[in-house]
């Protein structure tokens, strides 16, 4: 497993999936460019990833900031004179049924899930057609199947899945040699899942925790690193022969 | 090698590969054994499987030619008493071995579909039944393990010429995710997964290829290869057994340890559009 000399670009990358993603990116050999909103988190990332003697730098990206994220792979290119690997990872989720969910609220998943996976996969097209490279697009498993709590979220993971087969054909027909997939965590310990559980009150917390746990055949949510591998095995060459795919990483979930 | 990159490999593990004469089947044993795993090649054409196993033994790896007949219950209770006597483990099952018989519907046969069902999918029950005895809590190796079986896109989508294939197909996607759940509900740290190829250029890629000539859809295999890449496949080329080498590779290994029940399609974008 090898993606030595890749440069890479990791939005969300200060803590969860993210963050796992940009370590083991690392340990395969890539040179990592860890960006997110939160500069104390993106920035630890890259100092540990250089600690262990691997290769990373921080940048600061709102993903919903266009014109920022065409000053980032600006800056990664007079850097680095490539962009061959783009994970877009950053995303929120907020637990709430469709009679409570407003439009505000509707629109801020939206931009961050699917607005923004848009303008990151052009920018980087953009660039990335010079070299070839690999798309990874971090949808869910809530973008395949529905939850009762989660209108916003499902519609935005979902738009993410068609997406990047809209987007892994056209690299294809133009020959750009880039490949774009998508990966379909199931529920994974990360501050997004402990963070939207905290939003609501214990006793529903605790039932929304319980009735997760119990719809998992492997009985149990995913470590951050699990979903990291699929990802740089995606984003490697050995998944050469793969575009407009599927990873779905979720314990059997779907699959029952 | 660190901690991250090990779970990529197969260091410690012992593998069983079926149909590993050829094909798909070869470039899996020849993938796993680099990975570090010990692999059993398996297969109805045994002296295909001496000559790899001899050639990757001179290599200094580990492997080790059986008769492996996938529709012969003596045959998986003969490959159990071999893995108690060589390493005493077994963490990785790839059903591989197949057969394509193609023709238009109205032209096939019940006994072509008796056959093509017995070798296809009893086959996939009789390995997956004989590894979860070794593999599950209490069982003779008791370590777990990961099953890969191999589906093709021809059982997600429909192909002229492929009906009696594809059902096959359709039904090893279905088995592995009965199997997938079944195994993770009852705590036996088995995983399953199916692996979706498009086609591939082996024996059988040149098989289905030629299917396309005798169905009439086409007048000769270079203008079915031609058609394929330019219309139906997006990557514009068929795939090679090194790409799906690759992902069996990912899927066998603790690389996937939160993946079960998923079909990994690997077709060069062929289901995408
Ligand atoms: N945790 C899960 O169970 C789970 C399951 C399926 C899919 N996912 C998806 O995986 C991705 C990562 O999830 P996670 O659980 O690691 O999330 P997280 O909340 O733990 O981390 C998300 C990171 O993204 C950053 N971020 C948020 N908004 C941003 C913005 N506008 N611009 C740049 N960075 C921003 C945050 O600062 C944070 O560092 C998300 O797309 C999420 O939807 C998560
Ligand atoms: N080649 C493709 O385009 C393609 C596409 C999708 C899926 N597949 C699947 O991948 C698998 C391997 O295909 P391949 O292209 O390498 O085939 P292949 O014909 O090149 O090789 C198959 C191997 O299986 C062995 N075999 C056949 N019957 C057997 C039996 N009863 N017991 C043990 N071994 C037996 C053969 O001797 C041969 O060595 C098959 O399950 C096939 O359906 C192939």
């Amino acid at each position: 497993m090898s993606c030595q000399g890749k440069v890479a670009l990791v939005t969300g990358g200060g803590v969860g999936i993210g963050e796992a993603t940009c370590r083991s990116l690392a340990a395969a050999g890539a040179i990592v460019v860890v960006t997110d909103i939160d500069e104390a988190s993106g920035s630890r990332v890259a100092d540990v990833i250089n600690a262990e003697g691997n290769s990373a730098i921080f940048m600061r990206l709102d993903v919903c900031d266009e014109p920022q994220w065409q000053a980032v792979i600006a800056q990664v290119i007079e850097r680095y004179g490539r962009l061959q690997i783009l994970i877009n990872n950053a995303g929120i989720a907020n637990i709430c049924g469709i009679e409570d969910e407003t439009l505000a609220g509707w629109r801020k998943t939206n931009t961050i899930n699917s607005d923004a996976v848009f303008i990151g996969t052009r920018e980087a097209i953009r660039v990335m057609k010079e070299t070839g490279g690999s798309i990874v697009n971090i949808s869910s498993i809530e973008g395949i199947v529905g939850d009762p709590m989660l209108p916003a979220y499902n519609a935005s993971k979902g738009a993410v899945r068609a997406f990047t087969k809209s987007v892994a054909l056209y690299c294809a027909d133009k020959n750009y040699g880039i490949r774009v997939n998508s990966v379909h965590p199931g529920y994974v310990t990360t501050p997004l899942v402990s963070g939207a559980l905290a939003r609501l009150a214990q006793s529903d917390a605790e039932a929304f925790a319980q009735r997760v746990v119990a719809s998992i055949p492997m009985g149990r949510m995913a470590e951050p690193a699990e979903i990291a591998k699929g990802i740089v095995f995606l984003a490697s060459d050995d998944a050469s022969y793969m575009t407009g795919s599927e990873l779905i990483m979720d314990g059997g979930y779907t699959a029952r | 090698m660190s901690k991250e990159l090990a779970v990529f490999g197969l260091e410690g593990k012992v593998a069983v590969v079926t149909g590993a004469g050829a094909g798909i089947g070869e470039a899996c044993a020849r993938l796993f054994a680099k990975a570090g795993a010990a692999v059993v090649l398996g297969d109805i054409n045994v002296e295909a499987c001496e000559r790899i196993a001899a050639e990757l033994n001179g290599q200094g790896l580990q492997a080790k030619a059986v008769r492996l007949d996938v529709t012969s219950e003596e045959d998986w209770a003969a490959l159990k008493q071999t893995l108690v006597a060589w390493k005493n483990r077994w963490d990785v099952l790839l059903n591989n071995a197949g057969i394509y018989i193609g023709g238009m519907l109205e032209n096939n046969t019940s006994a072509q579909v008796s056959k093509i069902n017995q070798i296809n999918i009893e086959s996939v029950f009789l390995g997956t039944r004989a590894a979860v005895e070794c593999m599950k809590p209490g069982a003779c190796f008791a370590n777990g393990g990961s099953i890969i079986n191999l589906s093709s896109i021809a059982g997600l989508i429909g192909v002229p010429g492929h009906s009696i294939y594809g059902a096959t197909k359709g039904a090893v996607r279905s088995l592995t995710k009965h199997s997938a759940v079944e195994f993770a509900k009852f705590g036996y740290g088995v995983r399953v997964n199916s692996l979706h190829p498009g086609l591939i250029e082996t024996a059988m890629g040149d098989q289905a290829l030629q299917d396309f000539v005798d169905i009439g859809v086409v007048a000769n295999v270079d203008e079915a290869a031609a058609l394929l890449k330019s219309a139906m496949i997006p990557m514009g080329r068929l795939g090679n057994v090194q790409d799906i080498a690759n992902a069996a590779l990912f899927l066998a290994s603790d690389a996937s340890s939160y993946v079960t029940g998923i079909e990994l399609t690997v077709d060069g974008g062929f289901c995408a559009a």
